[in-house]
């Protein structure tokens, strides 16, 4: 056994060494800057302070964090919504298309991101092909700017990341015993408590990890405020790439980059929750 | 599932459509605006391959290209040897902590500016020249998790006592990996490669901060970003298909290979 | 049970060596704003010099000031920036002094652009093109014309929604700044808390912050109003003849793009040719043709065509206009509270 365990150790060890050198001691560096001084022409003193941390709860920086969240609060419930619908539609076509469809759903998730945000800027701006569509049938006001909008970020934001959802909430979805629903209808109980008691408690695993990623990933994104928002949204990406790039601060930037990694942490320690429970929940419905 | 009634299949299939409307619109809208003479979204003025000319014959995307390439090559292929013996060697554990979990997973989930910002200030503190390697190496970091889930989700299902039968042959370790395991998870390790490599091709926040000075190290994305914050050049649309073209044959090929793989 | 993996690290030492080792330095690396240089420059430097020289492109000064302290200046010789952020770089020790005797061109600049208050006699930065920074609109579409900052952060019914202002943080404090008639470089707290105000304030009537693509919103409508630097408002009056540039009444900032060496250069020689070949006349000339930007740069100037500057006015003003306007500088320590303040202007609803 211990001979096993020896050549499994030899085998991760360069991965596992490759990690350690240029991940985890690069974010424990970050977290060790986040304890020193800035100088004053930026740069680090190396003196200890805890104000950098102090500083997150300054009503400004606190009240970045929570407008990141709810964009990517809004952005994740609306992708769920529909990543969970086009999944449930996937799950119901003939098995022979599935394969096929849900390829489909997933293949622009691996365009490139720029391009894929860039697209939305060319439909979107007041002279954009939405405008153009809607002078060519007719409209004669004053076109909208769709662009640099809290709804263009969002948007941008959804269509990124709906495919993860999709992919996350089919594999549950397709695993789904017909017989439990067609059960439970046979017990007289409607459509929508079959969906709300059978259906929704033994996918929600699925729920939570298309959910987590999508949070996780627009929480921290600073690209498409950028491009989309027209900076008109700071979001904690943004402000960690300013700490860095413009007010050469990295103590402060690296005391956000480890608040941004401790909500990660804490979201994926839910999700791992609620995977758990729902697996809790699904030998209870079979099983019960 | 069991047979729907056919209004509901229908207004599922309208759902659906309505999705992929969504998701594809837009990129259509690029490529389509690709073979525009006049380049600009407001008039189609003619069918041309124009702008794949001026594309070809721009110099610096060409270099950016090449880079991208060159990043894309040399960190898939050392991740996928990393990320393969380390998939071996996490699934013949016998017990895998939550923090060897944790650790494999972490790269996979971790904010890119994070990584990128962390990855900045360790090539700065140590003095490192950056350029093209603070590229790749970085690239590998993300890249060796992603081959070592889908070379896992392949050992998964991998019976063991083929290798065992092979060992107990009088054939060596070596020559059993050779002749037994590596043909059985090669489909794997392949479109965990291809999987990498679209990824790295496609990658631009670690990029961006790891770069060096010089146009040497300067990678399509990072090229694209440029472009884009200068405005809209009908170029970018001629590049935005060639590079979809690109990754989509990329996840095509892996998907075809290994079914299932397109789950990160 | 070690020996069967030892090919495979022969591989993985194989793959490491196999990196492209850091790229030989042998190219001159100089790092300019994207399109700020006449497209010919460096090939031009080249074949005449026969210095082997590259150029790369930053959008803003602060993703090359990010590049150039992380990396210590290394892989850079020569750097293109404002110069508040040549005095920073200077302060950290980043840069080589300017060897006037390897620049025998510095005689071409204008005796103001010799003694600039951030570097009086070309110590450690050379000026490469200067100008100010104001209003860009669409005269057929803007009426009446406007005149003061306050046009452009409170703008009338008719322009809401299609202004743009600079989003970096010094030119956007700047415009609050000089709207209440402050100094460019204020550093009072109150002051500058009472412009945050007004500039978030601003963001209602505002399309979007932008840097570099607010002459292209004009051209095409999407704004009709914009914050802009006068050279860059030159690239929309080329593509538009409506198109128009103006100083607000209360005045407005001197701002210098300066070019700097940096002290990791390996070539500084060649860095200095460089900057001696942009500075003949003809070259700076041909440059300033190109950008349509004013280059500080007397020889040059004086042999400029008159349609160029009837065609773009701003290409007019002398160094005895631009001096009138106070030169922005660095602030030290209250870069920080800037960040801070332009954080809070774009994180405001």
């Amino acid at each position: 056994m211990n001979a096993s365990n020896a050549r499994s150790t030899a085998l991760m060890a360069p991965a596992l060494a490759w990690l350690t050198a240029l991940m985890v001691i690069p974010c424990g560096l970050i977290l060790a800057l986040g304890f020193f001084r800035r100088g004053i022409y930026g740069g680090i003193e190396y003196s200890f302070t805890l104000e950098n941390f102090a500083l997150l709860l300054d009503p400004l920086y606190a009240g970045i964090f929570l407008t990141s969240a709810r964009i990517a609060g809004t952005a994740t419930l609306i992708a769920v919504v529909i990543g969970y619908a086009a999944a449930y539609a996937i799950a119901a076509a003939p098995r022979h298309r599935q394969p096929l469809l849900l390829f489909l759903a997933v293949l622009p998730f691996w365009s490139n991101y720029l391009i894929r945000t860039y697209a939305w800027i060319v439909l979107l701006n007041r002279e954009g092909l939405i405008t153009q569509f809607l002078r060519m049938m007719g409209y004669e006001g004053e076109p909208p700017s769709l662009l640099y909008t809290e709804g263009a970020v969002i948007v941008g934001l959804v269509y990124n990341y709906l495919p993860f959802v999709i992919l996350a909430c089919y594999a549950p979805l397709s695993r789904l015993n017909p017989e439990l629903a067609e059960a439970s209808r046979d017990l007289g109980a409607s459509a929508f408590t079959t969906f709300r008691r059978v259906i929704l408690p033994m996918t929600l695993h699925g729920i939570a990890a298309g959910a987590v990623f999508v949070f996780v990933l627009s929480i921290g994104n600073f690209i498409t405020p950028a491009l989309l928002g027209g900076g008109r949204f700071q979001m904690i990406g943004n402000l960690i790439y300013a700490q860095f790039l413009t007010a050469n601060d990295w103590p402060f930037g690296a005391a956000l980059s480890m608040a941004l990694i401790a909500i990660m942490l804490g979201l994926l320690t839910l999700q791992a929750m609620a995977a758990e429970k729902g697996a809790g929940e699904r030998r209870e419905v079979l099983d019960g | 599932m069991a047979e729907r009634p056919l209004a509901t299949r229908r207004s599922l299939a309208a759902l659906l459509a309505a999705v992929f409307a969504f998701l594809y619109i837009p990129i259509g809208v690029l490529v389509a605006l690709s073979f525009n003479e006049g380049g600009l979204p407001t008039a189609w003025t003619g069918f041309s391959v124009k702008w794949y000319g001026a594309l070809l014959s721009n110099g610096d995307i060409l270099s950016a290209a090449g880079n991208t390439l060159i990043v894309g090559a040399v960190s898939t292929l050392i991740a996928t040897v990393l990320g393969t013996l380390l998939a071996l060697g996490i699934e013949t554990r016998r017990r895998k902590g939550r923090a060897l979990e944790a650790l494999v997973f972490a790269p996979m989930i971790i904010p890119d500016i994070v990584l990128a910002i962390a990855l900045l200030s360790f090539f700065s503190l140590l003095k490192l020249p950056m350029g093209l390697h603070t590229i790749i190496v970085s690239h590998v970091v993300f890249n060796l998790a992603f081959v070592s889930a889908v070379v896992r989700a392949r050992l998964k299902t991998f019976d063991w006592s083929v290798a065992e039968a092979s060992l107990d042959l009088g054939a060596s370790a070596f020559t059993t990996f050779r002749r037994v395991t590596l043909p059985l998870i090669l489909p794997a390790v392949v479109a965990g490669a291809l999987l990498a490599f679209t990824l790295s091709i496609d990658e631009f926040i670690i990029a961006f901060f790891t770069a060096g000075a010089g146009r040497s190290s300067v990678t399509l994305p990072m090229q694209i970003f440029a472009m884009i914050r200068f405005g809209v050049t009908p170029e970018i649309n001629a590049l935005a298909t060639l590079v979809m073209i690109v990754s989509v044959t990329a996840l095509t090929l892996s998907q075809r290979l290994n079914k299932g793989v397109i789950a990160p | 049970m070690t020996r069967p993996f030892l090919p495979l690290r022969t591989l993985i030492a194989g793959a490491a060596l196999s990196l492209p080792a850091a790229p030989a330095l042998a190219d001159l690396v100089i790092s300019n704003w994207d399109g700020y240089m006449a497209p010919d420059a460096v090939a031009n430097f080249s074949a005449e010099t026969g210095e082997p020289a590259e150029m790369v492109v930053h959008a803003t000064n602060e993703e090359i000031m990010g590049k150039i302290i992380a990396s210590g200046g290394e892989g850079f010789d020569v750097a293109f920036v404002s110069s508040p952020f040549a005095e920073v770089l200077n302060n950290l020790g980043l840069l080589e002094p300017i060897d006037a005797d390897k620049v025998p061109n510095l005689a071409n600049l204008y005796p103001e652009a010799a003694n600039l208050s951030h570097d009086p006699g070309n110590g450690f930065s050379v000026p490469y093109a200067w100008g100010t920074t104001g209003l860009c609109y669409r005269s057929d579409l803007v009426s009446p014309e406007p005149a003061s900052w306050n046009d452009l952060l409170h703008p009338a019914e008719a322009q809401a929604g299609k202004v743009t202002l600079l989003g970096t943080d010094r030119w956007l404090l700047a415009a609050g700044f000089l709207a209440h008639g402050y100094s460019v470089n204020e550093t009072d707290q109150a002051k500058l808390d009472e412009v945050t105000a007004d500039l978030i304030a601003a963001k209602k009537t505002m399309l979007a912050f932008d840097d570099t693509t607010f002459y292209s919103k004009l051209v095409s409508g999407e704004a009709t109003l914009v914050h802009a630097w006068d050279g860059w408002c030159n690239y929309g009056i080329a593509e538009n003849p409506d198109i128009k540039f103006v100083v607000p009444s209360e005045g407005s900032d001197l701002w210098v793009d300066t070019m700097v060496v940096l002290k990791a250069s390996d070539n500084k020689d060649g860095a200095f040719k460089f900057i001696n070949y942009i500075l003949d006349a003809a070259n700076h000339r041909w440059a300033a043709e190109n950008i349509l930007y004013k280059v500080p740069n007397q020889a040059a100037m004086d042999g400029l065509s008159p349609d160029l500057i009837a065609q773009f006015p701003n290409m007019g003003m002398t160094p005895a206009d631009l001096l009138k306007l106070e030169q922005l500088r660095d602030v030290g320590d209250a870069t920080r509270a800037y960040a801070k303040a332009v954080s809070a202007i774009k994180a405001a609803n």
